[in-house]
């Protein structure tokens, strides 16, 4: 019998409503309360459940108790197996936590969760590749691609993902930093790669054919953009899977996944470089920027990239930025984004440009 | 609605294939022994056994005729696949491609001895450019894909002989599959653009994505949504001012045939599908004929030889000596049997007939998007008239019902219907290609309009039955993955899976 972890974060997407960007934390979990947020969360993982369809009855549902995912399994009619016990009211990120680390040693065969960027990432920090992971979306901030498109379809895919054994595939697990958010700054890191089903249709925009297979993708093209490399020239390589794709291309290996990695006549030269080290190696060489949109709304730029910096953008030149994308990696966006914190030249990299999806093509896209 | 296919079956299997209807020693026709014994071939040309079935005459027309009463053609059936423009073809055009002197030529018989084919070809090139708004078409290549692999190659051409290093060729995201392929395998590196809201070429990403670099862009007009690309003129001038060739894809030109041409459009290389818009049947695997025609510029690059006309001699003759052709697209001249039936066509239809018979393509299209918008479950993406074809989105019955595209097309089996397209174009989910051509009389168009409300109530009553669809059919739902991973081809693939 296949095992289902269900972790519900209750006060997930609460300070949202009442415009405080974001519920971590103690404090500004009772300011929202305050401001009289309403818990958003519950209805979504009943909504959830519910979608999982004949799956339930041939599964086991582990769960922690009250609010955190027995009251919503009791509700939709499930008998769950309670493993942690919380103070109703209080949850915390030790819960969640805790709760995930129960769950990984009881091998759960998926962890299916409610919540924002920050519950994705305490559930990441606890379980990494161990035990795949999809949540239902109900934070303020939602940049991870470790979520489904609603509440309704992280049911489905569960469903699908438990009877018919769906592949897994890498997803980008963002952490914002909500103290900079608040004063109107984004801070996103890029923390890691969760393992989540792969469903190309309910987990993204409903582009049924032109969803290709992503390994097969990023390797197609990882061979054009090397195709495209000189010598002669550094190549600053962003993070993410398809740049990763690039460099093991060109039997590069150790790479760094999260950071930046500094590519010169077809050889790592140097890894998770920060701004001021990118700025120095192209002090006086030609270079160009390869990245790939990270996280689920599609930024090139300003999520999980800071060392490339506005200055290192502009030293380098728009025209010799590269940018890549799988097609299932589009079909998640109609446009991409671009926030690097000097509003000027995100005007200036505004408009259409061409992202490289396969071997010898390349999608106009826009970027805003 | 009532049908059911036939469904020839012995023994509990269906129509045994013709190798296992095999019998040692049985025949249909056989030559003379004396002739047999004249006849001396070089023992280095015999083989031991041909491993050919051995049936009578009989067996194997039987045989044939049951295998088609278990298939859909244009001649049984309404076939509104759309892009593929399954028109009914008239015999008459079949009669005349099959007259001795159509059939018995061969193509390397002296000039004098060909006169009247000759003719016929360089009278089918003269109305195609006219057709087309060109100055001079090649009648080579035998499909549609080929003939756009044709245009690739003259655009690289063209561009060389300027001494121009242009190797982008711009298609829209809505284009079908072989634009991109033909343009990768003529070396060129493709550049997507999106489509938008209207389901029409985004100019200004068009704008970006032309430059120093762009070759060409692949367009067709109407688009594979059925959609007139009404800014046309500004494209063509956005490519043209970058240096870069228009190339049309003449998948649909059965919307604008004797209406509009391609020419006049701004196209340099116009492509038809003489199989679609002219005509022949097609879906059987061919032969097909794909020629391509030109603007005056880019003349001297086409395929050699060119069929001509000597006025002094009163003479047809085929000319080789084209110093900048691109050489050869195929062995000698073309589909010649395709080529008289699409010529036949254009006289029985004459330039007024041809123009009717888009209006009522056109006609007939509108039709059945008024009335199947109008059946729950169906959309249409983008608003206002559409050309020979329409797309619908069957989305929201899916949301509803869980019923899908693919789930509409079988069911559209069991009422005697070929199914649309489905899942093409991919801007548009769930997509339902209809195409119904101008052949179709109204009650056959009300036929399909009626079925497809019968699909939209059973989705919500029954949807079990389209789940499981087609029933009335010789053979049920195939397993499509499979048989595209691992297909088996012919009956020798067959014995070699069977050994394994």
């Amino acid at each position: 019998m296949k095992k289902l972890g269900l972790i519900v974060n209750p006060i997930a997407g609460m300070g949202g409503r009442v415009g405080l960007k974001g519920t971590n934390g103690d404090e500004i979990f009772r300011k929202a309360i305050k401001l009289g947020a309403k818990p958003a969360a519950p209805a979504r993982a009943i909504a959830m459940l519910k979608n999982l369809g004949s799956v339930r009855n041939s599964i086991q549902l582990i769960t922690c108790s009250h609010e955190m995912g027995e009251q919503e399994a009791r509700e939709c009619g499930f008998e769950p197996v309670v493993i942690s016990s919380i103070i109703s009211g209080k949850t915390t990120a030790a819960d969640t936590k805790e709760a995930a680390n129960k769950m990984r040693k009881l091998e759960v065969d998926l962890i299916l969760f409610v919540g924002g960027d920050g519950t994705a990432k305490d559930i990441y920090d606890v379980v990494r590749a161990d035990v795949p992971i999809l949540g239902a979306p109900a934070g303020v901030k939602v940049y991870s691609a470790t979520f489904a498109n609603t509440p309704e379809s992280a049911g489905q895919v569960a469903a699908r993902f438990l009877s018919e054994g769906l592949p897994v595939q890498e997803a980008e697990v963002m952490d914002i930093d909500e103290d900079a958010f608040r004063e109107n700054r984004l801070v996103a890191e890029l923390k890691g790669y969760a393992r989540v089903p792969y469903e190309p249709v309910m987990m993204q925009a409903t582009k049924e054919g032109s969803v290709g297979f992503e390994l097969a993708d990023q390797k197609a093209i990882a061979r054009w953009t090397i195709e495209l490399m000189e010598r002669d020239r550094v190549y600053i390589l962003g993070p993410g899977t398809t740049t990763r794709a690039v460099a093991e291309e060109l039997g590069i290996y150790d790479s760094t996944l999260l950071g930046v990695n500094l590519v010169y006549d077809f050889k790592l030269i140097a890894r998770d470089v920060s701004e001021r080290q990118i700025l120095e190696v192209i002090e006086n060489r030609p270079a160009t920027i390869i990245v790939s949109p990270i996280g689920k709304q599609g930024f090139i730029f300003g999520r999980g990239n800071q060392q490339i910096s506005p200055r290192v953008v502009r030293r380098v030149g728009k025209k010799n930025i590269l940018v890549l994308a799988t097609p299932r990696k589009l079909s998640l966006t109609s446009t991409l984004k671009v926030d690097t914190g000097d509003a000027e030249l995100d005007d200036e990299l505004r408009g259409y440009i061409p992202v490289v999806v396969g071997y010898l093509q390349t999608h106009m896209v826009k970027v805003i | 609605m009532s049908f059911c296919q036939a469904r020839w079956a012995r023994g509990g299997c269906l129509e045994p294939s013709i190798f296992e209807l095999s019998r040692p020693g049985r025949r249909g026709a056989g030559f003379p022994k004396k002739l047999i014994a004249r006849i001396k071939i070089p023992e280095k040309l015999l083989r031991g056994s041909l491993r050919l079935p051995e049936l009578s005459e009989p067996e194997v027309v039987r045989h044939y005729t049951r295998l088609s009463q278990m298939n859909y053609g244009v001649d049984m059936v309404f076939y509104p696949i759309g892009s593929c423009t399954m028109k009914y073809n008239p015999k008459i055009c079949e009669e005349l491609a099959a007259l001795d002197e159509a059939v018995f030529l061969h193509p390397d018989q002296d000039e004098s001895t060909v006169q009247g084919a000759l003719e016929l070809m360089y009278r089918l090139e003269r109305c195609l450019s006219e057709i087309g708004g060109v100055s001079k078409t090649c009648l080579h290549p035998s499909a549609g894909a080929h003939g756009e692999l044709l245009g690739m190659l003259l655009v690289r051409a063209y561009h060389s002989s300027k001494g121009e290093n242009r190797f982008e060729v711009v298609v829209p995201d809505s284009a079908h599959g072989t634009n991109f392929a033909s343009a990768a395998m003529a070396g060129f590196r493709v550049v997507v653009v999106p489509s938008n809201d209207r389901g029409r070429v985004d100019l200004e990403a068009l704008r970006s994505a032309v430059s120093g670099r762009t070759a060409a862009l692949a367009l067709t007009n109407p688009n594979t949504l059925g959609l007139f690309e009404d800014e046309i003129s500004e494209i063509a001038k956005t490519v043209h001012e970058a240096g870069g060739l228009l190339y049309y894809d003449g998948a649909n030109m059965n919307g604008i045939l004797g209406k509009v041409r391609p020419g006049d459009m701004g196209f340099d290389i116009v492509h038809f599908n003489l199989h679609k818009t002219f005509s022949t049947p097609h879906g059987g695997g061919g032969p097909g004929a794909g020629p391509v025609g030109v603007v005056q510029k880019l003349e001297r690059f086409l395929p050699v030889p060119t069929v001509e006309y000597d006025g002094r001699r009163n003479s047809y003759y085929l000319d080789y000596d084209r110093p900048e052709s691109i050489g050869k697209i195929r062995s000698f001249y073309g589909s010649f049997g395709v080529l008289v039936k699409a010529y036949t066509y254009i006289l029985i239809m004459g330039a007024e007939g041809l123009g009717e018979a888009t209006e009522a393509a056109v006609l007939n299209a509108n039709y059945v998007m008024r009335k199947v918008r109008e059946v729950p479950g169906f959309e249409v993406k983008f608003d206002g008239p559409c050309k020979h074809e329409v797309v619908f989105s069957a989305e929201p019955l899916k949301r509803e019902t869980g019923v899908t595209a693919r789930d509409v097309a079988k069911r559209l089996l069991d009422y005697g219907i070929h199914a649309p397209t489905y899942y093409f174009p991919p801007i548009v989910p769930e997509a339902l290609m209809v195409e119904p051509t101008e052949t179709e009389p109204k009650e056959e168009l009300d036929r399909f309009i009626a079925a497809m409300k019968e699909i939209s109530e059973d989705a919500r009553s029954v949807p079990e039955k389209l789940w499981s669809a087609p029933s009335a059919t010789a053979i049920g739902r195939l397993d499509e993955t499979k048989a595209s991973r691992s297909p088996i081809l012919s009956w020798r693939m067959y014995e070699n899976r069977a050994r394994r």
